[in-house]
């Protein structure tokens, strides 16, 4: 059992002391595994046994400003463990700042503080002993636009997660190499590891930012707009990764484009001015949405 | 349809002939303006190389002046104590003014940001960038030659150097550094990196042809400079290894070699003269080879 996990893998800022909890929890390969949080655990039957679970990550009443000016106004919400959730609503509305609260980055703009809880399963990520960089090792982010570094080559690239986080290398070439299997990359790049990330194309620029992301081994991966800067076949390959990465993360996925959220999402969120309007299994909220903001939103009649 | 028909039509299309003539004049003088500004970069040149070559020898530059300035021409000696001066001099202000430079601007950028501070730092270091030559020179010479009761040397020359480079370095350093984009720091941030390992492996790899390129051209600028030198390293004949003692420079050589009665002593001038825009030239090259490997705009 590997009950204590989500603490001490986030609150632990020695990398060896990690590793050793990763492989314990490997290894044990129980199927209760994944039982951090019982509400989460009713829902994530589609988890392969094998597979790294993902973690629930739970809003309360999350304030986020710039400056004084409020941009989220009291959230609760609760996404869970090996779904994915999408945000909606029209711009402005708070969906970015938002997810970027929930990984740390939204204190990084000069000025702007949260509020409130966000819960990676019962961690508190905002308590004053928590490491910011081990919340964001263990909560993932994917960029509106596809951003390699410019100056590291492919295999670098994906890498890069692993020499940054921590001194620890492990066996690199595995993890790159599986990282990039993950994101749906290894076939289209094996062959020239060494050339440029910023060589690649859009939407392979994209899979390579997520494999960078996956390698390493996030519990949550926050997509902001992972597809506005993309074609629809590039969109379309993300989206069935999407559809592949909930086994083994959670994934919360901000998007303007409500054929998307349809698509992937498990469960959606309507965001409206800093709240969440209306939150629910994705098919309720597009035919049958309880608040008429909703529905006016996703028949397309504002925003 | 008719011709006529069409030329009305389309008369709102066509460019009338004051305008026609107002360009032509805007392009004229801003052609002439350009010409201007070449005939004296021309000049030097010519008179440079004119003047210079003629004096260029391999003794020339494998001598040290002998300090003969009144006999025969054959006497008068070379450059090389210069040139190694200049060198040496040089090499220890970068030593001293780049990484303090560097580290200045990755503090404004990184950390310092908008705070009153580092906006305070920033205007001083632009006062700093417009502040003449010769005082540089003048603090050094008042601090550590009258102050110490000490006499001239090679390492207060190069604390003068580096005092005038300090601002360049920065300045340079810190505009490259800004056009990283803000989307590289933040991915690094999201994967878990610590500040300084995502200046370290992201930040600083991505400006890093960029800032060489700044600071060569500061360390260009300061190999030129004579003001700065002429009374903290002085001017010697022997060539010296020794930064404790006085050193030699191309910019004082010049100084005092073309004020010499003597025509030879002033050739040597000339082509001491050429000798340090040929150095400064090399670097000038080096500077845009790697700034042509930049990734960034």
């Amino acid at each position: 059992m590997r009950s204590p996990r989500p603490q001490s893998s986030v609150t632990d800022v020695e990398p060896e002391r990690r590793s050793e909890i990763d492989e314990q929890g490997g290894e044990a390969g129980d199927p209760a595994a994944g039982m951090q949080s019982s509400a989460a655990v009713a829902t994530t039957q589609q988890a392969a046994p094998d597979a790294e679970p993902g973690l629930a990550v739970r809003l309360e009443q999350l304030r986020a400003f710039y400056g004084d000016a409020e941009q989220v106004k009291g959230i609760d919400l609760e996404f869970r463990a090996n779904q994915v959730t999408a945000i909606i609503g029209p711009s402005g509305c708070g969906k970015s700042t938002m997810i970027r609260c929930i990984n740390r980055m939204h204190e990084e703009i000069p000025g702007a503080h949260a509020e409130g809880r966000v819960l990676l399963d019962d961690l508190d990520v905002y308590a004053p002993s928590v490491d910011v960089v081990a919340v964001r090792r263990a909560i993932g982010m994917v960029f509106q636009k596809p951003n390699p570094f410019p100056t590291m080559s492919i295999y670098n690239n994906v890498a890069a997660g692993l020499r940054l986080s921590s001194g620890r290398r492990g066996d690199l070439r595995s993890k790159v190499e599986s990282a990039l299997r993950s994101a749906g990359l290894w076939d289209e790049v094996s062959g020239r590891l060494d050339e440029p990330g910023a060589g690649l194309s859009g939407g392979q620029q994209q899979r390579l930012c997520i494999a960078r992301s996956l390698a390493v081994d996030p519990e949550v991966i926050l997509m902001d707009e992972p597809c506005s800067a993309l074609d629809p076949i590039a969109t379309l390959k993300i989206e069935e990764l999407i559809a592949e990465l909930k086994k083994r993360v959670t994934i919360v996925i901000v998007t303007h484009n409500m054929q998307q959220a349809a698509r992937v999402a498990d469960r959606t969120a309507f965001m409206l001015d800093g709240r969440v309007v209306e939150v629910g299994p994705t098919q309720e909220i597009f035919t049958n949405p309880g608040d008429p903001r909703t529905e006016e939103y996703v028949t397309g009649k504002f925003g | 349809m008719s011709a006529p028909a069409a030329e009305q039509r389309f008369a709102r299309f066509a460019v009338s002939p004051s305008r026609r003539r107002r360009d032509r004049f805007a392009r004229t003088a801003i052609l002439a303006a350009t010409l201007i500004a070449l005939i004296p970069l021309v000049l030097i040149v010519y008179y440079l190389l004119r003047k210079g070559l003629s004096s260029w020898s391999t003794s020339f530059f494998t001598t040290d002046p002998t300090g003969n300035t009144f006999f025969k021409s054959s006497s008068i000696g070379g450059i090389k104590s210069a040139i190694l001066g200049t060198i040496e001099i040089v090499a220890l202000a970068s030593a001293i003014a780049i990484p303090i430079g560097v580290g200045v601007a990755v503090w404004l950028v990184e950390y310092g940001r908008e705070s009153w501070f580092a906006q305070t730092v920033r205007f001083f270091i632009d006062v700093l960038t417009g502040v003449p030559s010769i005082l540089f020179g003048l603090f050094i010479y008042i601090v550590l030659v009258v102050g110490t009761g000490s006499s001239y040397a090679g390492y207060k020359g190069s604390l003068a150097l580096a005092l005038l480079m300090l601002p360049v370095v920065t300045r340079a350093s810190e505009v490259i550094l800004q056009l990283v984009p803000g989307a590289l720091r933040e991915s690094a941030l999201a994967l878990g990196a610590p500040r300084w390992r995502m200046i370290l492996r992201v930040v600083l790899p991505t400006a890093l042809p960029g800032m060489v390129t700044g600071v060569l051209l500061a360390v260009a600028r300061a190999a030129g400079e004579t003001a700065p030198l002429l009374f903290t390293a002085a001017a010697t004949l022997k060539t010296n290894f020794d930064l404790g003692q006085f050193m030699n420079s191309l910019p004082v050589q010049i100084y005092n070699d073309v004020t010499s009665p003597t025509t030879a002593v002033v050739n040597r001038a000339w082509g001491a003269a050429l000798t340090l825009v040929a150095m400064i030239l090399v670097l000038n090259v080096i500077a845009r080879l790697i700034s042509r490997r930049s990734r960034l705009a």
